[in-house]
């Protein structure tokens, strides 16, 4: 059933033989156009969802439990589900921003596949009644961009995309709108922002929780390139072909991208539930195991901004409840493996500049915080740094995260595991994720810092004004 | 002086809420049984039970109780952001306290709410020293220093001492973002309040934030300033000393200054200010939070004007004519004078000879009792405008608040430009158009500030508005209407802009009138005895019988007629023609130079006594500094001469201004609320009320323009050469100066270049002003700002003509 | 020449004509006017603020929050290798120095004659392809010092002219809505009812 897969054209994918849904059509080396989507059963599911009716389409994705990929999991057709009565016009706003650090399947399925995003959009138009469509891309995504653009287009033609599509009185446009670099716009409210002309600083939810007050303050759905994706199997196949895949809690399959030091690093779609860790790390279908016959030291497990996993955790399915009762999140999906010659500190220095960096600015601990761990990281990692700096580390994060912070167990330094989440004192995951990705390896490798630091001089504490 | 004060804007509104809630308690207790009140929510605040209101933030309810929570970027009249993350509370809504940003949650009802548990405190801790971490901390050269919401908050609720060690922020040391606004981007702590301000309220989008993260900063775009006339705000708001305004920078420290409360007279909308001086001198007005009025808010004209009255020109002392010209002298000599002028007078040609205008830019009590001395000596030549406003008798129709003009359904402009003219009124019903409240209908002959922000803006040609407004009668139709009339066009007929008001109330005769006259007191004046018994004897009518030679003696209270109204000619044979001429003035002008007898005035915040907006809402001004030399209040100046003119009457009998407001109170109609002791009980001032009259017959409609010409069209910009500008040199120096703006096309016909010198030539008078091409003027008219250094338009004006038209001509 | 040509300009109209909103097509604008001059210029921040009916202000207010917006100067060839985890752990450190080695210039700077930009740059989702660099975004993986030198003398040479073209220019080809099949997009303001597939309900508020 499957072809080599040559990375000329799909780098850094790896098919293997396990049910697929959203990337049925990587094979070919022509998936991207019309004629292969035609000819490969494109555009039957959105036949399908025209002849059952918006409302029974809903009804089909809600049965589905189809839950977003984006990184928080929240299931599809209940946040349809949440905009308001009789409130019009609603929006569908796509969220193609992918930059969290290790992520790498949108832009996989926007490159490759990008009829199947479009056909996902308007199945979720239809079902949902949003009557403009905005597919906002990375934009360093140039390929992608071009891709859609001339998929967009073809579609327009054919009568997939504009006024009464197929005959049917269902007419969307939908518009190709691009990003310009800002990691920060994958958070929906930024990407809101974004999408209308402003800087892409996050609103805060309550009140601005998209499916109510989104996009010019109207009704928005905002879903991820994965999770519209998967919108075309469902509608062709009906939902119970789709929970048949995966686990009762979530169903389907995900993208996951393994990168770091392992002999096959790749981009994998996988059956929800049925993979461990050490399946995708070790397993002869997936990573096939540590560059160089190394021992693995650590890994992140949903993305940059999770806390890490240790060996010790390997035998967690790739599931989100099992992954947050071990102190970290499967987040966007994405893995990233450490062997035994990583330098802890300085990954843990690479994770906390890129959120620093990518700070928006608008909360202060964010702001403020972010770039003071920054600055007391670098110094660390420099052989500036004191014993006093890594307690300090931990007390500024205290102001981004107050209380406990969720990290995963360790039988070498005998820590228990906290669970996930944690408290924040900011609007978006963006300063906690600096903290987070200090505070884990900190916590986990506290001797590797220790290492770099001198004692600190003992300090005179003035009081400058009484509490 | 604390922080509580000088943050006035903020604690108002919470006020006034306070009286709400007190009135429900009342009622509370007269009913035995009551109903649940819809919109009362119960909330459990620190572990006692409060009474929040439906729909209320978190903290607004809390500090209505008297439990302040640490902010920076809240600010009750705009909206939450929840930037600053400095009210973190924790907050249970039913599934477990989480710290919440107390901005930006409204009340539930059973809400618990912990603002003081260990966690938020630490929260806030935490938020202080992250705040403090790139703040200079140069707080002894800060002007903010002393009365700093960050000073006092790290001081409040701050941990007591940094742990950051790291290099701060640098950037360049204030630099100017408009030419009375500095900006110092180390200090700023980014709490979007100048950029909500300059967006949401004053729509003046030219600051903003840019670059990201932890380089952050407001900025202006380059060479584009933030030249917005409410700049002044935002250097209230700021929360930090990051924005210092120009005019105050190192003047004095915050415990240096003494305040009281008081009105300004800038404009007819009535701001409420504190006055703040420092070893006698007016340093600083601050906006308060009244909010039927201002909200907070003040005009940068209104904010930065007092500079003229600490100006070195001041007219100290009473002058007299001598062979020397206008020659100091005592207030007994000139009094005497005063009272010699105007008993010959009488003897000579009887009450008939004496005119008396102006009083616009006193008190109450100014124009009251120069009204009263008018009765007493039998005169009718009076007026407080002189063909630079309205008609009188748009005082007597059915008047609007400016809060029903800001909730109207829908809002009829007709003539001014109140963002040039009334400018915190123009924010009060921008928002009203921004936030949907109302429509707004605009009838002008240029584009106004308000033009953006109307539902539909209908461009006339000079003349004819009426005609325009019987074209769009259906857009007037509605329950709560609105008219705002104004002056638009000081070229043109004050009958024109009548004819259209009376239009408009036959297409909806329930609309009420918010007359909007624009100079400070003109309304008070009119109302307590300064208006005309009849056109005969208006202020154009004085004019024209003192050019006549039929005046012995004119007396000009704080008027400059030579400045001020629009025929200028007219204002020059008059002041010729009159046999005497007694100034009584706080300045030196055009007019008191040719006066035969100075006696020097207060100025506003060097008296005390009460101010009328155009609303008809009388608040009080206070004499916060001792008069500049031997000067005094106008009513003072009524009442000596009262005494040496023998009147027998209550005016000779005043022995304090107290007196004078109690008299208004007794004597005119609609006054009678307007008490002591109510003007004392209530900040935002007591309302009076009038008995409409109908308007009475007008009739507009001017000729045909002749297609050689333009119509002309002179408009008023905030910034000219009237005194209180004039002598503040902060301010002066933003007049934009004369010019004849015409469409590009119009200029193209001409064939001459942008800025080229053009000559108007009128009926009487020719004028030369630079060309302005400017896209928003329509073609064949030609629109000049008023009294602008650089330009004589005002020759152009004819008081008699309905319209002017002139040719140009390229010089 | 840094307003919008006439041609950009009708690109311009067509872009704005599919946001209910005018100022939502401000990204795509600075885009468009970094490609046809390389870089967003004052005059073309203007010139976007005059089409947008919003400030100058507002416009560098959006512009400088995103990374891809320069407003000076770079080189034609903008080289961001990325710094971050993934490609961090598989020599990223040592393809920038070889990089800032071989131009003679350290990151963030262009090299004298205007050829190349080198930038550190965050995560650019292709990590399972570490260490990745992208030239103008277009995506380069498991680059060697090598591969980069081999890259750069291409460059040079023109021989990849024909793959990566000057900076600012994203996608080659754009997205065209035929007159006929658009839908239009209204102003929320003046939607009151549902879509015409959506049958009408009662209104639950």
């Amino acid at each position: 059933m499957s072809k080599a897969i040559t990375r000329e054209y799909t780098p850094g994918f790896y098919e293997g033989d396990r049910p697929k849904i959203v990337t049925s059509r990587f094979e070919y080396e022509d998936s991207h156009t019309i004629e292969r989507f035609e000819a490969t059963g494109g555009y039957e599911g959105l036949k399908a969802a025209l002849a059952m009716g918006p409302e029974a389409m809903a009804g089909e994705v809600k049965a589905s439990t189809l839950l977003g990929r984006g990184g928080a999991g929240f299931p599809a057709g209940v946040k349809w589900g949440f905009t308001p009565q009789g409130v019009w016009p609603r929006y569908l706003v796509v969220n193609g921003d992918e930059s969290e650090p290790g992520t790498y399947k949108d832009r996989l399925l926007m490159e490759r596949d990008p009829h199947q995003l479009i056909e996902g959009c308007l199945i979720a138009s239809y079902a949902a009644g949003l009557s403009q469509c905005f597919l906002y891309v990375r934009g360093e995504m140039p390929l992608a961009h071009e891709r859609i653009a001339k998929a967009l287009d073809d579609a327009y033609a054919a009568g997939y995309v504009g006024k009464n599509i197929l005959g049917s009185d269902f007419s969307l446009d939908i518009v190709l709108h691009w990003g310009a670099g800002a990691y920060v716009v994958g958070e929906e409210t930024a990407l809101i922002e974004s999408l209308e002309g402003e800087r892409g600083m996050p609103r805060l939810k309550p009140p601005y929780f998209p499916a109510a007050v989104g996009l010019y303050g109207q009704p928005t759905i905002v879903n991820n390139v994965e999770t519209l994706a998967n919108l075309p199997f469902i509608a062709a196949n009906g939902s119970a072909a789709f929970t048949s895949i995966g686990t009762e809690t979530s169903p389907g399959t995900r993208m996951v991208a393994i990168s770091g030091h392992v002999k096959r690093p790749g981009v994998y779609e996988i059956v929800n539930g049925s993979t461990s860790f050490r399946d995708i790390i070790y397993g002869d279908e997936f990573c096939q195991g540590i560059r160089d016959g190394n021992e693995l030291k650590a890994f992140v497990p949903g993305g940059g901004s999770a806390p890490w996993f240790l060996p010790d955790q390997l035998d967690i399915q790739f599931e989100s409840k099992q992954a947050g009762a071990a102190g970290s999140m499967l987040g966007s999906g994405a893995v990233m493996v450490m062997d035994d010659t990583t330098d802890i500190p300085e990954m843990a220095l690479t994770l906390v500049r890129f959120y620093a960096h990518e700070s928006c600015g608008k909360c202060v601990p964010c702001r403020e915080g972010g770039t003071w761990l920054l600055r007391i990281l670098e110094r660390v990692c420099s052989g500036h740094g004191t014993d006093a700096d890594l307690d300090q580390l931990l007390e500024v994060g205290q102001s981004i995260c107050p209380g406990e912070m969720p990290h995963a167990s360790s039988e070498r330094l005998g820590l228990e595991a906290v669970p996930f989440p944690y408290k924040m004192t900011t609007i978006c995951f963006v300063g906690p994720s600096a903290y987070a990705s200090i505070h884990s390896p900190l916590t986990l490798f506290r001797d590797e810092f220790e290492a770099k630091v001198v004692p600190a001089p003992k300090r005179v504490s003035i009081p400058v004004a009484a509490g | 002086m604390s922080t509580e004060d000088t943050n006035a804007t903020e604690t108002e509104p919470v006020d006034a809420v306070d009286g709400d809630t007190d009135d429900a308690d009342e009622a509370v207790e007269a009913e035995p049984e009551p109903e649940p009140d819809p919109n009362i929510v119960p909330v459990t605040l620190n572990g006692r039970e409060i009474e929040a209101r439906k729909g209320e933030l978190v903290i607004a309810a809390a500090e209505r109780h008297d439990t302040y929570i640490p902010h920076f970027c809240y600010h009750p009249r705009m909206k939450s952001v929840g930037m600053c993350r400095q009210c973190l509370v924790e907050v249970d809504t039913g599934r477990g306290m989480q710290l919440q940003p107390s901005c930006m949650i409204t009340v539930s009802p059973e809400m618990k709410i912990d603002t003081e548990s260990e966690t938020a405190k630490r929260a806030q801790e935490g938020m202080i020293e992250l705040l403090l971490a790139n703040h200079p901390l140069d707080c002894p050269v800060c002007d903010k220093g002393g009365e700093c919401p960050l000073q006092d908050q790290a001081f409040s609720h701050g941990p007591g001492e940094s742990r950051y060690i790291e290099e701060k922020r640098h950037y360049e040391k204030p630099i100017p973002i408009s030419d009375l606004v500095l900006l110092d981007r180390e200090r700023c702590i980014l709490c979007d309040r100048c950029t909500r301000f300059a967006d949401e309220v004053a729509g003046d989008k030219l600051i903003h934030f840019t670059q990201r993260g932890n380089e952050t900063q407001v900025m202006t775009f380059p060479d584009e300033p933030f030249a917005s006339y409410f700049s002044g705000n935002t250097v209230q708001i700021c929360p930090v000393g990051a924005l210092t305004a120009e005019p105050y920078r190192f003047k004095a420290r915050p415990w240096d200054l003494a305040q009281e409360e008081s009105t300004c007279t800038s404009c007819s909308v009535g701001c409420r200010v504190v006055v703040q001086s420092s070893r006698d001198e007016i340093l600083r007005y601050q906006g308060v939070d009244s909010d039927p009025v201002n909200h907070g808010w003040m005009c940068d004209k209104g904010r930065f004007d007092f500079e003229a009255v600490n100006s070195q020109q001041r007219i100290a002392d009473p002058m007299v004519r001598t062979e020397q010209g206008l020659t100091d002298t005592t207030w007994s000599a000139a009094l005497g004078a005063a009272a010699g002028v105007i008993r010959e007078s009488l003897a000579a040609g009887g009450p008939d000879a004496i005119g008396v205008l102006g009083g616009a830019r006193g008190t109450n009590e100014d124009a009251f009792a120069w009204a009263q001395l008018a009765d007493a000596l039998g005169i009718t030549y009076r007026d407080a405008q002189f063909g630079d406003g309205l008609p009188a008798s748009v005082l007597g129709l059915d008047r609007a608040t400016i809060d029903e003009a800001a909730s109207a359904s829908t809002i009829v402009m007709l003539g001014a430009d109140i963002k040039e003219e009334l400018p915190v009124l123009y924010l009060r019903l921008r928002d009203a158009a921004v936030e949907k409240r109302s429509k707004l209908v605009e009838f002008s002959s240029v584009e106004t500030g308000l033009s953006r922000y109307a539902t539909q803006s209908i461009r006339h040609q000079p003349g004819l508005q009426s005609e325009a407004v019987n074209e769009a009668s259906d857009l007037l139709a509605g329950d709560d209407v609105v008219v705002v009339v104004g002056r638009g066009n000081l070229a043109e007929s004050a009958d024109e802009t009548m004819a259209a008001l009376a239009a408009v109330l036959a297409a909806n005769p329930s609309a009420k009138v918010l007359p909007a006259l624009r100079r400070g007191n003109v309304v008070g004046a009119l109302s307590v005895g300064m208006a005309p018994a009849d056109d005969e004897h208006d202020g154009l009518a004085t004019l024209r019988a003192a050019a006549d030679g039929k005046l012995d003696v004119l007396i000009l209270l704080g008027a400059d007629p030579i400045n001020d109204c629009p025929d200028t000619d007219l204002a020059r044979r008059a002041m010729a023609g009159a046999r005497r001429v007694i100034s009584i003035d706080t300045h030196p002008s055009e007019s008191t130079k040719l006066a035969d007898i100075v006696l020097a005035a207060a100025a506003y915040g060097e008296k005390a006594g009460t101010t009328t907006n155009l609303e008809g809402r009388v608040s009080t001004v206070s004499d916060k500094v001792t008069t500049t030399g031997t000067a005094r209040p106008d009513w003072m100046i009524a009442a000596e001469l009262a005494i040496m003119l023998d009147i027998d009457g209550d005016i000779a009998d005043v022995a304090s201004v107290d007196d004078v407001t109690a008299a208004i109170a007794a004597e005119v109609p609609g006054f009678d609320g307007v008490t002591l002791d109510a003007l004392a009980g209530e900040r935002n001032g007591v309302l009076t009320s009038a008995n409409p009259k109908p308007l009475p017959p007008v009739v507009g409609g001017a000729p045909q323009r002749n297609t050689y010409d333009h119509r002309l069209v002179v408009g008023r910009k905030l910034y000219d050469r009237a005194i209180g500008t004039a002598m503040s040199h902060s301010i002066a120096k933003l007049a934009p100066g004369a010019g004849a703006h015409l469409h590009p096309l119009d200029v193209d016909a001409l064939g001459v270049a942008d800025g080229a010198d053009v000559r108007l030539i009128g009926q009487k008078a020719t004028a030369i002003l630079p060309v302005v091409s400017n896209p928003s003027i329509a073609r064949g008219v030609v629109w000049a700002p008023f009294n602008q250094a650089g330009g004589t338009v005002e020759d152009l004006i004819d008081a008699a003509a309905s319209v002017t038209d002139v040719k140009i001509e390229v010089v | 020449m840094s307003r919008l040509t006439d041609a950009n300009l009708a690109i311009a109209r067509d872009i704005i004509a599919r946001y209910p909103r005018k100022k939502s097509a401000l990204i795509p604008l600075l885009h468009l006017t970094q490609e046809q001059n390389g870089y967003v210029t004052d005059d073309a921040m203007r010139h976007l603020a005059e089409l947008l009916d919003i400030t100058p202000a507002e416009v560098i207010g959006t512009a400088t929050f995103y990374e891809m917006f320069k407003f000076e100067e770079v080189g034609t060839y903008v080289i961001n290798i990325c710094q971050t985890m993934s490609c961090a752990l598989l020599g990223a450190g040592a393809l920038m120095h070889h990089a800032e080695e071989k131009l003679g210039i350290k990151a963030g700077s262009t090299t004298a004659d205007g050829m190349f930009t080198i930038e550190a740059a965050e995560c650019q989702a292709a990590c399972t392809e570490a260490p990745t660099m992208q030239v103008n975004y277009r995506h380069q993986y498991r680059v060697t010092t090598e591969d980069f030198d081999q890259m750069i003398d291409d460059l040079r040479s023109g021989a990849l002219s024909g793959d990566i073209p000057p900076h600012g220019t994203l996608g080659r080809n754009r997205q065209n809505i035929p007159a006929d099949k658009f839908v239009g997009a209204p102003d929320p303001d003046d939607v009151t009812e549902g879509p015409a597939w959506i049958p009408v309900k009662v209104d639950n508020s």
